[in-house]
């Protein structure tokens, strides 16, 4: 039930929509996912196998995917929002209940032909979610404390769960990304100074109580910590992946080391090289004009789907557009963070670039909701 | 709900946008903090950060150098590096380890006991590691495991170098041994060559091998390799190769060498033949020996008892380490010591009844009817014990003490071999301070000849021998040159000795081996040119009590071996013009008739550089002779001898 009706008859029908496509955000997601490609090849020792190939194909199915959501119209993509996340809820749900372990963790569903990540689900469901539910509220009701409660609980539900399973990185990008849409929807300035000023006393009180009897943490906790502020105490031990990650980052130079020239990737010195350390192979081999190209690239991406946003008059679409694009950016500025020794290793791939195919997936799938949004966007008549 | 009018909607949409660019600002705004922090790793830490990543990858490895070789005066190789073959296995390569093993059990014959240790080396190791499964295999099996390599997976054959010492026991004592180092080995070092901690790196223990170690080590060499994050060498980046250790050349005379050893054979005996002139040692022999190849790879614990266990004790070098008493071989001392001092001229005579009386107590000469009158030629001849009592009564124990250390009696020679010994030159400070008695003149007595506290070693002898052919201090000499460079001969000093004094003693030595009455007459040369000088000695290694005397002296055949007396002779050879000097000892040989034959022989050998013809022999001996040197021609050729092949 959307405030502005859609002139339909100015919206592209049938195979037309093709046409109606942000092509340009196309090419700069193909753009990347080329660069994961290169690099992925890069740490395989110059070998398609075992990760460019499937890679690959996988990106030719989250291409498809990504058409495919984007043909079908954005008012089919909001009214079955509710839904997409209660299902997503459930399956996080099962994957608790039953799920195989994996990595440690329990993170994922074996369908058979492939393992479905619901957490990485969540991340587009949730968007949807929330940019339905504040397309439905009223706009003078967005800051009502108990209209604000709802959202609260629809982002910390799955949080949680996330977190249980356990998976810091990704319960931190909810978390992050469904304020982010709250913030954009209007929720009154005083809620995220009141949540940000709580944090920001819990770290205080987490740091003072070390020691104590009433501390916070366990010992072990206090030593990761200790470890991401300063990973040359323990270089060996638990600082290893930073300290390496920051000599191969470092060693690249101006122009990197070169194409398969990277001594501490393809020596394996690098930890999770093809996943989430992706990001210092390509700071090794190409030095800082390619990772700031790569970072140029993202910041491109981001800024198209804000432009697209903002031209769209459609709340929902609009919601949908920044969400995502929030989540994405979320996704690579964690994980570059996190590999220049900014923020703790929390375990998120660089999205598109990474090894991994749920991931992939779903990133494809949410590009297909702001192709969508974008394609079925209101035109003045 | 109702429907939101157009201003409602602009509005609305308008925070949103307007929210929307505060948020894209942001993002902006972090992505150009990442960008500047990328800047401060990459461009302003990069070199930093280029040389952590250098030292992560590259490892440096030792390549160990190869260790000097050791040859004889005439370039026959003494010691040398034998490639040495040993299989061995990647566990992960090679898959089924078990499967494997059994298959190199067909084509090599496996130890067990080094299988085990394999097996446990595997488990401690990361599986990319070589384990050696065999150790010193033939060639043959070798070349038939690098043919079988297709269906051995994780299997290689490999080459490395070991000791080899090809005349085996000949050069035993002089040369010792190399073995692999040990922790003890490395607590004995301060800041210990990297070389040492490559395990089984071989190490000089004793002999030549343990004191010129440093000389024959060599340095290492070393390659950069670039290896991955767990230890596995991915390819070599370049290589500085090390210094080989330097080449030895001895002294020795391999040929004269392994006939002195054969000479001595099983016999608990000891020989050196040195060059008069430059002190140049020609053969240090000890018997019986020892294999020294049976160390270089850890001696089993069997190999070691049999040969710590042996009476004979095969491993004492006793040509340098072993000390006896010289019995009538100190004699000239003695004689010099009284001619130096005035107290008797050439002809003066002593009577000799055949004993003499000394503080109350009765010392005997070895001829028990006495040799009547005597003067010094004849008393050196006859090696008649009272004309040296009485004139060492006459000089003194000081006169002695100070010619014997002339030539060479308590010196510690400065040679490298182990356990080069001092001997024992006595003085009167020497007993008050080493064993708290005053000297009393019966000491003197049993000095006079060479009894009582008179300790030298066979090498000692040999240097006095020389001295007093040539009347200068020769320092023995066992290494000629090192890697090439020749090292210099010292010019012996003329010894503080009159050479007319030592002319008397030299004929007295001449009359030994030449006059009908010498006590070496029957074992002399007759070849005019090569006539010797020498002196026969014997020492008692027991008291013999007047009860004994009584009964009439047992005789020293019916003794226990070891309570028999020692046999020693020392000689030089020719005459005229003294080219070598000689002296043996026979442990328990049962007198000087052991030791006189062998030293006989052994200046033959020296003197003709290889065997001599019988016509050198008294009549009498040349078919005993003939025996001998058949018999011997059968133990000295057919060796492994290689020629020096490098420059």
């Amino acid at each position: 039930m959307s405030y502005l009706e859609y002139n339909v008859k100015h919206v592209p029908s049938g195979l037309r929509k093709v046409l109606h496509l942000n092509w340009a955000l196309l090419l700069l997601i193909t753009a990347v996912a080329g660069v994961g490609f290169l690099m992925l090849y890069s740490v395989a020792g110059g070998s398609f196998s075992p990760w460019a190939e499937p890679q690959m194909k996988r990106y030719a199915l989250g291409v498809f995917v990504m058409f495919f959501v984007a043909m079908v119209p954005i008012w089919f993509w909001r009214s079955i929002s509710g839904f997409a996340y209660l299902v997503t809820l459930i399956l996080l749900v099962l994957v608790e209940v039953m799920g195989s372990v994996g990595m440690g963790a329990q993170r994922w569903i074996d369908l058979g032909f492939m393992r479905l990540q619901p957490s990485e689900l969540m991340k587009i469901t949730l968007v949807m979610c929330l940019a339905a539910y504040y397309d439905w509220l009223p706009t003078e009701k967005t800051s009502k404390p108990l209209w604000v409660l709802i959202p609260v609980l629809l982002i910390i539900i799955p949080t949680m769960l996330v977190l249980r399973q356990p998976d810091l990185g990704t319960s931190i990008l909810l978390l992050t990304g469904g304020a982010i849409v709250m913030f954009l929807a209007g929720v009154h300035w005083g809620y995220f100074a009141a949540v940000i000023s709580m944090v920001v006393g819990l770290v205080v009180a987490v740091f003072q109580s070390r020691g104590t009897e009433w501390q916070l943490l366990k010992n072990y906790q206090y030593r990761r910590i200790d470890t991401f502020l300063d990973p040359s105490s323990d270089p060996l031990g638990a600082g290893y992946h930073i300290t390496q990650s920051k000599i191969a980052l470092g060693s690249g130079g101006w122009t990197g080391r070169g194409f398969m020239q990277g001594t501490q990737s393809r020596l394996n010195f690098l930890p999770e090289k093809h996943t989430d350390f992706i990001f210092t192979t390509l700071a090794e081999e190409f030095g800082y004009v390619g990772a700031v190209s790569l970072l140029s690239l993202y910041a491109l991406i981001v800024v198209f789907c804000i432009a697209s946003a903002i031209s769209n008059k459609d709340r929902y679409s609009s919601l949908v557009i920044l969400g995502i694009s929030g989540a994405f950016f979320l996704f690579f500025a964690v994980n570059m963070s996190m590999v220049m020794g900014l923020a703790p290793v929390v375990g998120v791939p660089l999205p598109l670039v990474s090894y991994g195919g749920s991931a992939m997936l779903v990133l494809m799938a949410g590009f297909g909701l702001v192709q969508s949004a974008h394609v079925h966007r209101p035109r003045q008549v | 709900m109702r429907a939101k009018t157009p201003t409602e909607v602009t509005e609305v949409h308008g925070r949103l946008s307007r929210r929307a660019l505060l948020l894209g600002g942001t993002m902006l705004a972090f992505m150009t903090g990442l960008g500047f922090r990328m800047r401060h790793l990459q461009l302003d830490q990069a070199d930093q950060y280029r040389l952590l990543a250098e030292e992560n990858r590259i490892n440096i490895r030792l390549i160990p150098p190869a260790r000097g070789e050791i040859f004889d005066r005439n370039g026959i190789v003494l010691a040398r590096n034998e490639p040495s073959y040993r299989v061995t296995l990647v566990p992960e390569d090679a898959g089924d380890v078990d499967a494997v093993i059994d298959k190199l059990a067909t084509l090599v014959e496996l130890d067990p006991k080094e299988l085990d240790r394999a097996v446990t080396e595997m488990r401690r190791s990361p599986p990319f590691l070589p384990v050696t499964i065999a150790d010193r295999v033939s060639w043959d099996e070798l070349s038939r495991v690098a043919v079988n390599t297709p269906a051995l997976p994780g299997i290689t054959p490999e080459v490395g170098l070991s000791r080899y010492y090809p005349l085996r026991g000949d050069m035993a004592h002089v040369l010792g041994y190399v073995g692999p180092v040990s922790d003890y080995d490395l607590s004995k070092i301060d800041n210990p060559d990297q070389l040492l901690r490559i395990p089984r790196f071989q190490i000089g223990k004793v002999g030549l091998e343990g004191r010129m170690e440093d000389d024959l080590r060599g340095v290492a060499g070393t390659k950069r390799v670039e290896v991955n994050a767990v230890g596995r060498i991915m390819r070599e980046l370049d290589r500085r190769e090390g210094e080989q250790g330097d080449d030895i050349q001895l002294t020795i005379d391999q040929g004269l060498q392994s006939y002195a050893q054969a000479r001595l054979g099983e016999e608990s005996a000891a020989a050196v033949v040195m060059d008069c002139e430059t002190g140049d040692l020609l053969a240090v022999a000890s018997a019986p020996t020892f294999d020294p190849n049976l160390f270089v790879e850890g001696i089993s614990v069997a190999d070691y008892g049999e040969l710590t266990g042996n009476d004979h004790r095969p491993l004492a070098a006793k040509s340098v380490q072993g000390t006896y008493p010289p019995g009538s071989t100190f004699k000239m001392i003695t004689a010099l010591a009284a001619l130096e001092e005035g107290i008797i001229g050439y002809d003066d005579t002593v009577y000799c009844p055949g004993h003499m009386e000394i503080s109350n107590r009765r010392f005997h000469c070895w001829k028990r009817g006495g040799h009547g009158q005597m003067n010094l030629a004849q008393a050196i001849r006859e090696s008649c014990d009272v004309y040296f009592y009485d004139i060492a009564l006459q000089v003194g124990i000081d006169k002695m003490s100070e010619v014997a250390a002339k030539f060479g009696i308590g010196v510690k020679f400065d040679l490298p071999l182990s356990g080069v010994a001092r001997g024992l030159n006595p003085s009167r400070d020497w007993k008050s301070s080493v064993r708290g008695e005053d000297w009393v003149v019966g000491d003197t007595a049993n000095a006079s000849i060479g009894q009582g506290f008179v300790l030298a070693s066979p090498l000692q002898l040999a240097v006095m021998t020389a001295r007093l052919a040539t009347g200068k201090a020769v320092p023995p000499r066992l290494v000629k040159s090192i890697n090439g460079v020749e090292q210099p001969i010292a010019e012996a000093p003329r010894l503080d000795i009159s050479p007319t004094h030592l002319a008397e003693v030299q004929r007295g030595m001449y009359a030994v081996s030449n006059h009908r009455r010498g006590t070496a007459y029957s074992k002399r040369i007759i070849e005019d040119e090569f006539r010797m000088a020498g002196k026969t000695g014997t020492s008692q290694v027991r008291n013999i009590t007047a009860a004994e005397r009584a009964r009439g002296v047992t005789r020293n055949e019916d003794l226990p071996w070891n309570r028999r007396d020692h046999g020693l002779f020392v000689n030089y050879a020719p005459f005229e013009n003294p080219k070598i000097a000689v002296a043996v000892v026979v442990e328990h040989g049962s007198g000087s008739k052991a030791a006189t034959p062998i030293g006989r022989d052994i200046t033959l050998q020296a003197l003709y550089g290889g065997t001599p013809p019988l016509s050198a022999y008294p009549t009498k001996d040349r078919n005993s002779i003939k025996i001998q040197q058949e018999e011997l021609e059968k133990l000295v050729p057919g060796r492994e001898i290689t020629r020096r092949n490098r420059a």
